[in-house]
């Protein structure tokens, strides 16, 4: 087994059960995953298999039952030990892209993306500037004062990257991040990130069904019955 | 940080402007109802300013003249004029009737006085005060009636010599004075038919008719005829004088009922207006009931419109208190558009209503802090379902 501390992410024999008794049911049995920082990986599986209980544990939103998790060289999750401010660590740790961008429909592009950083605590000059880098980098700088609703959806899901990584954490959790896109878009979605988590040193894992960005992973965990399978990807650098 | 209440006002501010303007129709109709109390007060303490006295001698036993009906006879009135620390005294009728004025009526106080006593109008804004003894009026100008013209009270024309300002009844009604001798043949003035009638009762009496008394069934109907009776004499008190130490020899000596300012305003206040109060009282609780449930319903509609994004807040690591903040400021902000927009409608309004509404400032300081407080309270039902909101909705499943 590889170093925990070499890792963007690392989890061993996570567990999650529901409900007690005769009605409880296992969604994780013991799940192992290693993302290393600017990596991303591929979580792969069909509808009920575990992804999104998974995902949800990885993102500190629901408490495992068992197992470890570490993120970079913190431990949040030990058999029933678990980090105190959950809150704090999905701000300051963990970025979030969803399926839908599910931006702030009141506030404007910079904003939205500065709003982390201020909620950290950072001046808002300061939080701005972050943003408006990021923008930069990710090609929406130009809709920097735009709303939401005036970006199309390959502009609104790179605004929400943004967002994802304007507190520069250790992992980022993608779900579904290219469902609603067409082909082009949702590949260069994941160019994208594949850039970011080089630039930012930053492990990325992509929950996915999308046949058609599969082929990008280099590594995939598939999951079924609440257990992960490690694969190796095609690793596919589509122009 | 930026206000996330505010930017999501200024996003949406025709959805909050338009339902602040509806709040504000319903803060200014309890304002309204609050200056509508107001008014009536004002116009309690209006009515004793206006009369210019510091003592009513009224009948014994009775709140007279404006709570209860009161009589006394008209020359008591002289007996006080030498009681110790009275400078001046006057008699007063008034009756609450509808004065014909060309074709229609209008209801109005008709105030009988003793021209140049206590109880005259103490200024008029145009015309001159009752000077000849009989069919001459002074009219407040709330009753539309202009110089020169012509009303008519019971029987008798009377032409209108002057008008005044704010001279209402207890019950907001204009006043329209006229001399004493008029107003006391009004109150017990009979048509025709009945004073026939009358004089043949009497006539039929053998008690009124007696053939060996000559003059005496004259002086029966002569007794019926006329009316010795005013409602209540207006004291003035002599500089240096308490109200209770001139109040008292009268009490004492002329068993008579004498209240002071303070005495009357209670009286008027405490009893006459009491039940509309409570009235007023019971609809302002409601609507301040009602305007909680509707920015209730508001804000918790708009919050569970956003159920979404506050997830999403939620689970990017916005604290508890930064949400519920943002629900308050929002529930705040539409009750100070409210309250704008209602105190706004409720100046433009006030002037229209036909009787005296008062908004005074300090009803609406407190009206203020109350849609506040009521904001607050109302947006805790929404905070709460905020508060509820699993940051795990954002990643759906």
């Amino acid at each position: 087994m590889a170093d925990p501390q070499g890792y963007g992410i690392h989890i061993e024999g996570l567990k999650k059960r529901y409900g007690a008794g005769d009605t409880a049911v296992d969604a994780l049995r013991g799940v192992d995953m290693q993302v290393a920082p600017g990596e991303v990986v591929g979580l792969v599986g069909p509808s009920g298999s575990g992804k999104t209980t998974l995902l949800k544990c990885l993102g500190a939103v629901i408490e495992p039952t068992g197992g470890r998790m570490t993120l970079g060289s913190e431990v949040i999750y030990h058999d029933g030990w678990k980090i105190g401010d959950l809150r704090a660590l999905r701000r300051d740790k963990i970025g979030f892209v969803f399926q839908a961008p599910y931006l702030i429909p009141f506030l404007d592009v910079t904003d939205n993306v500065a709003l982390l950083p201020m909620l950290a605590g950072r001046p808002n000059a300061e939080s701005r500037q972050r943003a408006l880098e990021l923008l930069e980098a990710l090609d929406v700088a130009h809709r920097a004062k735009a709303m939401p609703s005036q970006l199309s959806g390959g502009e609104q899901q790179r605004v929400a990257i943004a967002r994802a990584l304007v507190n520069r954490p250790p992992v980022i959790l993608a779900d579904e991040p290219t469902a609603p896109l067409d082909s082009e878009r949702a590949l260069a979605v994941i160019r994208i990130l594949n850039r970011m988590a080089q630039q930012y040193q930053t492990a990325i894992i992509v929950v996915t069904h999308d046949e058609k960005i599969i082929p990008t992973f280099r590594r995939i965990y598939h999951i079924r019955d609440g257990q992960t399978h490690e694969e190796v990807g095609e690793g596919r650098n589509f122009k | 940080m930026i206000s996330l209440a505010g930017r999501d006002i200024l996003h949406a501010w025709g959805k909050f402007v338009f339902t602040g303007v509806g709040l504000g129709l319903l803060i200014g109709v309890t304002l309204t109802m609050a200056g509508v109390y107001r008014g009536m007060v004002d116009d309690a303490k209006v009515l004793l300013g206006n009369s210019g006295a510091d003592l009513w001698v009224v009948q014994k036993d009775t709140l007279g003249p404006y709570a209860e009906s009161s009589s006394l006879y008209d020359d008591v009135y002289r007996g006080m004029l030498g009681m110790p620390g009275v400078e001046r005294a006057a008699n007063v009728t008034y009756l609450t009737m509808q004065v014909r004025h060309g074709e229609r009526d209008v209801r109005a106080m008709a105030v009988g006085i003793v021209p140049d006593g206590p109880g005259e109008p103490a200024y008029l804004i145009a015309g001159r005060q009752i000077t000849r003894g009989h069919y001459e009026a002074v009219a407040d100008k709330a009753t539309g009636f202009s110089l020169g013209e012509r009303i008519r009270i019971r029987r008798n024309h009377y032409t209108v010599v002057g008008l005044t300002r704010r001279m209402v009844s207890s019950s907001g009604d204009p006043m329209v004075f006229i001399p004493l001798k008029d107003a006391q043949e009004a109150q017990f003035l009979k048509d025709n038919d009945a004073i026939v009638q009358q004089r043949r009762r009497t006539t039929a009496n053998p008690a009124f008719n007696r053939p060996g008394v000559p003059g005496l069934l004259d002086a029966v109907i002569a007794s019926q005829s006329s009316n010795a009776f005013v409602n209540a004499v207006l004291v003035q008190i002599k500089p240096g004088y308490a109200a209770e130490e001139v109040a008292e020899p009268i009490r004492r000596w002329k068993r008579l009922q004498v209240y002071t300012r303070a005495q009357m305003e209670e009286i008027l206040v405490a009893k006459l207006i009491a039940t509309s109060a409570k009235q007023i009282g019971m609809f302002l609780v409601i609507l301040a009931i009602v305007s909680a449930a509707i920015v209730a319903f508001i804000i918790y509609t708009l919050t569970l419109g956003k159920i979404r994004e506050i997830a999403v807040l939620k689970l990017i690591g916005t604290r508890n208190r930064t949400i519920a903040g943002m629900i308050l400021q929002q529930a705040l902000g539409l009750g100070m558009i409210g309250f704008v927009v209602g105190k706004t409608a409720a100046t433009f309004w006030a002037p229209l209503f036909p009787k005296y509404v008062l908004l005074e400032p300090g009803d609406a300081a407190r009206g203020f802090a109350a849609v506040l407080v009521i904001c607050a309270l109302a947006s805790v039902l929404a905070i709460r379902a905020a508060l509820k909101v699993d940051p795990a909705e954002a990643i759906g499943g």
